[in-house]
């Protein structure tokens, strides 16, 4: 049987990168969005918190700013805003390609 | 003094932390092993004392492995990371790299699989005791090529630098071929070794490889050092860099750019300032900007924050990094956003030169 039945672990999941949009209210309330529910509210909250708070520290620095793109090597999230809320697009990046076996 | 490494094993199964807690008590090394069930542990562990490897399982409920290996390759650069999975899906591996790892392992399902596992464990833990080195990012890729061949190893050195990635096959101490893009040979390798940041795998050897390469490992090495050398810029009186100095005058004039702001990763406040009358305003954005989605890039386990672009009626900005210096970029606001991007790109590609 070896070590194979001991590594099967049915849960918990792991969180993968979603595609998809949701919108955010000026009080950071999640308005709407087409995340998939297996991707944690938490942390949508968490980048709806950070989002927001980037653009008003931008007009409180007279800098005022329409839309962010933030890019990760395994994710890019864009952000445009929406009367002091902000509507927020996450796209998962595909890995890079891997090398060519000669 | 006893000098047995320490590892640390996180998995929040803890029959399968006993597994690995015996299987690894087999390595020649006879590490110390510690195990830990769930991340937030195994970061006070860390915290408590000092450990020269982390094995982390991927899959765990609160914090997951990929959020911990986040945390950890920012608190504690020199700590080797192993991340195990069970996991088939390509995402994560390209995740757990880009975080850093040095190495991303399957869950051995054969006694094959348990073999090279433990060979590669013991490999990482080798090296530690050995003067101690990882990956690219902090150190040079020549330091690692140049063990491999002292050693007469036999492995493919696969490394990966953003997009780019190039693979290096070492034949019982000799460089046998290199191969990045549509590069091969001599090329290939003096490519690879122009880049300054990256990560590293080492895959099994292959020894049906057809040689390419017939310089000695020498001769390559100090022909790239010379290369690297003749590139690096000098320091000004002031203690500037000049190559951090004088190139960015030139970025100040590119087209459509407003301003620049640089600085040395690490440092307070920025060095180098063009095109601002009162910097320190923009400085502050930009530095609570970088360490905000940083942060945030930790928390979803997406990796380095890369670049983060920024639109307005008044003024784009760009802030990104690049070889442990940071940059805020102010362009013209009649720029459409594609064509900052295709500025920026130049603008990088013009300081990388």
């Amino acid at each position: 049987m070896g070590l194979l039945s001991l590594f099967a672990k049915p849960a918990p999941t792991l969180v993968r990168l979603p595609s998809g949009s949701f919108a955010v209210d000026r009080d950071g309330r999640v308005l709407t969005g087409t995340l998939p529910s297996s991707f944690p509210a938490s942390l949508v909250n968490d980048i709806a918190r950070e989002v927001r708070a980037a653009f008003s520290e931008a007009a409180a620095a007279q800098l005022p700013l329409a839309e962010f793109v933030i890019n990760y090597p395994s994710l890019k999230i864009s952000a445009r805003e929406l009367r002091g809320g902000a509507i927020i697009y996450l796209s998962p990046k595909a890995p890079s390609s891997p090398m060519r076996q000669s | 003094m006893d000098r047995r490494p320490k590892i640390l094993l996180t998995d929040d199964d803890p029959d399968l932390l006993e597994v690995f807690r015996e299987t690894l008590g087999q390595l020649p090394s006879q590490p110390e092993i510690h195990t830990a069930t769930s991340g937030a542990r195994a970061l006070a562990m860390l915290e408590a004392e000092e450990f020269q490897l982390l094995i982390c399982d991927l899959k765990m409920p609160k914090m997951d492995g990929l959020q911990v290996l986040a945390i950890v390759r920012r608190k504690y650069p020199p700590l080797r990371t192993v991340a195990l999975t069970a996991e088939v899906d390509e995402q994560f591996r390209s995740r757990a790299y880009a975080l850093g790892v040095d190495l991303f392992w399957h869950k051995p399902a054969t006694e094959q699989e348990t073999k090279m596992f433990l060979e590669c464990i013991e490999s990482l833990l080798g090296r530690e005791t050995e003067g101690g080195f990882r990956g690219v990012q902090s150190k040079s890729l020549m330091d690692i090529i140049q063990l491999e061949c002292i050693s007469q190893s036999s492995s493919v050195l696969r490394i990966t630098n953003g997009s780019l990635s190039g693979k290096i096959w070492i034949q019982d101490g000799d460089l046998v071929d290199a191969e990045a893009a549509d590069l091969r040979g001599e090329s290939a390798f003096q490519k690879i070794l122009s880049w300054k940041a990256g990560n590293f795998e080492m895959l099994p050897a292959e020894p049906s490889r057809p040689r390419t390469i017939d310089k000695s490992y020498n001769a390559l090495l100090l022909e790239s050092a010379q290369a690297m050398d003749e590139s690096r810029g000098v320091v000004t009186a002031e203690g500037v860099p000049q190559s951090l100095a004088s190139p960015l005058a030139q970025l100040s004039k590119f087209e459509g750019v407003e301003f620049v702001l640089a600085r040395k990763a690490g440092q307070e406040g920025y060095q180098v300032a063009r095109g601002l009358e009162n910097p320190e305003r923009m400085a502050a954005w930009a530095q609570q900007n970088l360490v905000r989605f940083r942060r945030l890039g930790e928390q979803l386990g997406a990796g380095p924050l890369e670049q983060l672009e920024a639109f307005g009626p008044q003024r784009h900005v760009t802030l990104a990094c690049r070889e442990e210096t940071e940059f805020c970029v102010g362009w013209q606001p009649t720029l459409a956003p594609d064509q900052v991007r295709e500025l920026m790109k130049k603008l990088l590609a013009l300081w990388a030169s």
